[in-house]
């Protein structure tokens, strides 16, 4: 087999990047706003693929599919807020953290005693006529959209972060939420708009994965949370543009780690770098917003 | 004892030894996401040890624990100059990245795992387990409890009360990584057989969650969590998968009617009398 040309392989890196960028937007959406590592992310993250595999295996057409999987998560991650930040915002920061590794643990093992814990593969739902080809390189359109999707959304999200009166008062929850409820922002209703909001980056992503890789096990969620996590660390906690590029970084790093050692290092160069930015340049590498949004 | 006890019984005590180890941190007021990376370095240098060299078995899993202490202080030393999440973050990434490292080393194996010669039965990882426990309940009784439980409730504060505030976190992280990496050594030496697959991302979750679901506010805390985790799996089993299920839901509800774990500073006071003393009820942080 011919050993594939570096450029195709960075448009491929940047392409599973859009995927590890949203959910490290979800995560860094999280943290910045909430100060809340939430590691129910992961489990949207799975729902969202298993959804929409299980649904496309029953017959359902794969836009029906991705909406239901989409709306399904919307709620779920609703249900995830109603049982972590709102019961226990005085608890000290590691109570919610508690609640959201069980949720992960909830989700798998739910997903395992529905679906089984094999790998399941979707059926090929785009031929081959929607790749797009630029010379040599092949750039799988589903994907290409998949990308514009996060881009556009994050765009949308960091506009509305800086101009709206939610916006302000998201950020103003970022900066002190006591000092947010003096000022009359009412939480206790805006809150679960940031669940809402990161469950639906975590969902696409999932959707993306599923409908692009065309493969989804009940603990997908754990490897592209910690990819996730990274994108994140890299493009500094609570900066939403960050994350994208930070994913961007992490897929590049992974596909061109597998094309020039081997697949056995990817982990030992993704983590080796993110422990790396952590002790030498733990805001990132574009700095962090100090644990507040930055659009 | 029928082998299936003995085998729970064993789980237990290490889970125990574990719990400790995740527990010496937060009680500080940091979270190690890679206590399973400690364990693995600590189990598989102790195994590496025992196997190579005349070193005995007790003394090698001793300086297993030894190796993950050092492995800690490497790392926490630039990482707790900043404050937050960063330090859980960077234990994660440590832990994830001892874990590939590991399956890349030759020396001891690789993805095919490393078989063990030397053998401990229960009698021996108990008596560790129990060491454990009263070491780190002794410890808290001590000016070190105190000034850690300072450190936990207000940094500020005990700053301002003269304590060396990074000197006791990074204190706390390395020797609870130390009790990890024994506990990794005792896993390995009981199964006679590791692989780094075991010592990944959800395992150092688990132990977090034992500590956290029984509490830090006391040194009881983790005892109780660990035991709980590691008996109700087993008490549930006959539902299979559905087991885990239900498992994480009573933990979900019980986190939402006692936020700050079962075994609280007020229960224990409520128990025991004024137990302080002992380092059995450490005090409420804010009511």
């Amino acid at each position: 087999m011919e050993r594939p040309i570096i450029s195709q392989q960075v448009v491929n890196g940047l392409m599973l990047g859009s995927i590890y960028a949203m959910v490290g937007v979800a995560m860094t959406l999280s943290i910045g706003i909430l100060r809340f590592l939430n590691f129910s992310i992961p489990a949207l993250f799975m729902i969202g693929g298993m959804l929409t595999w299980a649904l496309v295996h029953i017959g359902v057409s794969w836009p029906l599919a991705a909406l239901a999987a989409l709306v399904a998560d919307a709620a779920v991650a609703l249900v995830v807020e109603a049982f972590t930040w709102r019961w226990m915002r005085r608890a000290g920061p590691f109570i919610p953290l508690v609640s959201s590794m069980a949720f992960l643990i909830l989700f798998e093992h739910l997903a395992v005693a529905l679906f089984g814990s094999d790998l399941q593969t979707l059926p090929r739902l785009f031929g081959t006529g929607v790749d797009w080809r630029v010379g040599h390189l092949i750039v799988s359109i589903p994907q290409l959209a998949g990308l514009l999707i996060s881009v556009a959304m994050v765009a949308a999200l960091s506009l509305a972060l800086a101009r709206t009166s939610m916006g302000r008062a998201l950020r103003t929850i970022a900066e002190d939420s006591d000092t947010a409820l003096l000022l009359g922002v009412d939480i206790g209703r805006i809150v679960p708009l940031v669940f809402l909001i990161s469950g639906v980056f975590a969902a696409l992503a999932g959707i993306l994965f599923a409908l692009n890789y065309r493969q989804v096990d009940p603990f997908m969620g754990e490897v592209l949370g910690l990819k996730g996590i990274s994108a994140m660390v890299v493009g500094g906690m609570g900066n939403v543009w960050g994350a994208i590029v930070g994913g961007m970084i992490i897929g590049l790093v992974e596909v061109l780690s597998i094309d020039l050692f081997g697949a056995d290092f990817v982990d030992i160069t993704v983590y080796g770098l993110l422990l790396l930015i952590l002790v030498v340049r733990p805001t990132g590498l574009f700095g962090g917003a100090e644990m507040g949004v930055r659009a | 004892m029928s082998g299936y006890a003995e085998g729970v019984l064993v789980l237990l005590a290490i889970n125990i030894v574990f719990a400790y180890g995740a527990f010496l941190p937060i009680a500080a007021g940091q979270l190690n996401l890679g206590v399973a990376g400690f364990a693995a370095i600590g189990g598989y240098a102790s195994a590496y040890l025992s196997t190579n060299t005349a070193i005995p078995v007790l003394i090698a899993i001793l300086l297993g624990g030894i190796a993950a202490g050092v492995i800690a202080l490497a790392v926490a030393a630039p990482v707790l100059r900043t404050r937050g999440i960063y330090l859980a973050l960077a234990t994660f990434a440590l832990g994830e990245l001892v874990r590939a490292t590991i399956l890349n080393l030759e020396t001891v194996g690789g993805a095919a795992g490393y078989p063990v010669a030397a053998y401990i039965g229960l009698p021996v990882i108990g008596c560790f387990a129990a060491a454990v426990v009263v070491l780190v309940a002794l410890l808290f009784a001590t000016r070190f409890g105190i000034a850690i439980t300072a450190v936990h409730d207000d940094e500020r504060v005990a700053e301002l009360m003269g304590l060396d505030i990074r000197g006791f976190q990074i204190a706390a992280f390395v020797l609870g990584s130390v009790i990890a990496g024994i506990g990794g050594g005792l896993y390995a030496h009981h199964f006679n057989y590791i692989e780094a697959q075991y010592f990944n991302i959800s395992l150092s979750i688990s132990i977090v969650l034992y500590v956290l679901f029984g509490g830090t506010q006391s040194v009881l805390g983790p005892l109780f969590g660990a035991t709980v985790f590691t008996l109700l799996p087993e008490l549930l089993r006959s539902s299979a998968q559905w087991r885990y299920v239900l498992f994480a839901a009573i933990v979900i509800v019980v986190m939402v009617v006692r936020p700050h774990g079962l075994i609280t500073g007020t229960l224990i006071r409520r128990l025991f009398g004024d137990a302080q003393d002992l380092g059995l009820g450490r005090r409420e942080r804010r009511a």
